[in-house]
């Protein structure tokens, strides 16, 4: 074994190769269906795309010791809100596959504010990335704290009892909301004479 | 890779923060990207989910590599140790990411429900659901 591959193996964490590897499968699971929802002309393939990509990020929640988090985000957004989305496509088209091509200069215009937010958020990222890496908790072990869901229910009912309280009010607010709203309105003409 | 200080192959070096805003930067940029080019309002929609989620991610990373250890006395985050400005009642670590990402979660839910309520009603009064149809207040 020459001495290059003693040292990276002597040196291999097992844990953080794993932990990387995994980010890095997440990550492209989560760029190329990002990419799938914005290509995609067909709005049932950017819900089975956008489908990817949450399912993605819940990866990252795990990777994240977010586990609550994660299965928050694989039952309510996928599992939820996505399913409420495709009854949306299927009840506002005639046919599932109807699709609307963008304009040419639509797609220039958005290219061109999309480049150069990301170059902004790239700018920005690379000039204030270093001074947050010195800081020791960003460069830390694969093995971070652990966040117990009995902590999460802690501070959900305890600092967060107000915005939590809302949150339900919200819930009950949007559920008459919704109802009202897409409740079918007859229109004057198709009114029965009286 | 963007972000050059973080080699693929230097085994010692787990993943930090870095990568996560990247990533969350490029999922925020493809959700605004969605939201400009798409005529379909539900594609829209679609775009404001990429978005939350950007935001999201960069909730949940930022709580799990700088806000908790620096509470938890671990590190620190610029000139002094946040612990004293945020030592709460339970000793365990701050979850204020992720309490956050839950909260946006919940918003993304309801948000999506009225919308898609809004855009039916769209729906019946202009038999369509291309946005740019859409350009009188009463139908």
């Amino acid at each position: 074994m020459n001495p290059f591959a003693a040292q990276f193996f002597s040196e291999l964490d097992a844990t953080a190769l794993a932990q990387k590897g995994l980010f890095y499968l997440c990550a492209t699971i989560c760029l190329l269906a990002a990419a799938g929802v914005v290509a995609s002309r067909n709005v049932i393939h950017m819900a089975v795309s956008l489908l990817f990509t949450l399912l993605g990020v819940a990866g990252l929640y795990f990777l994240l010791n977010a586990e609550f988090l994660a299965a928050v985000q694989l039952v309510i957004y996928a599992g939820g809100t996505l399913i409420l989305i495709i009854f949306g496509v299927m009840l506002t088209s005639k046919s599932p596959l109807s699709q609307f091509q963008p304009r040419r200069w639509e797609v220039i215009v958005g290219g061109v504010t999309a480049g150069v937010l990301l170059v902004g958020i790239w700018l920005a990222l690379k000039s204030s990335l270093p001074e947050l890496m010195r800081t020791p908790g960003v460069t830390a072990p694969a093995t971070g704290p652990q966040y117990p869901v009995r902590d999460l229910g802690q501070a959900l009912l305890g600092d967060y009892l107000l915005p939590f309280e809302l949150a339900s009010v919200l819930l009950l607010v949007v559920m008459i909301g919704a109802a009202y709203l897409a409740k079918g309105r007859r229109r004057v003409e198709d009114a029965p004479p009286a | 890779m963007l972000l050059a200080p973080i080699p693929i192959l230097a085994i010692p070096e787990a993943i930090g923060l870095g990568p996560y805003l990247a990533l969350a930067a490029v999922l925020f940029v493809s959700g605004l990207l969605t939201m400009m080019v798409k005529r379909n309002a539900i594609g829209i929609l679609m775009g404001v989910e990429l978005v939350l989620n950007a935001a999201n991610v960069n909730l949940v990373a930022c709580n799990h590599f700088v806000w908790s250890r620096a509470v938890m006395g671990v590190g620190t985050v610029g000139e002094g140790t946040l612990g004293e400005a945020a030592s709460g009642a339970n000793a365990g670590p701050r979850l204020d990411g992720q309490i956050f990402a839950l909260f946006v979660i919940v918003l993304a839910a309801s948000e999506a429900a009225v919308a898609l309520a809004i855009f039916l009603n769209y729906y019946n009064n202009f038999s369509t659901i291309d946005v740019e149809r859409g350009s009188q207040l009463k139908g």
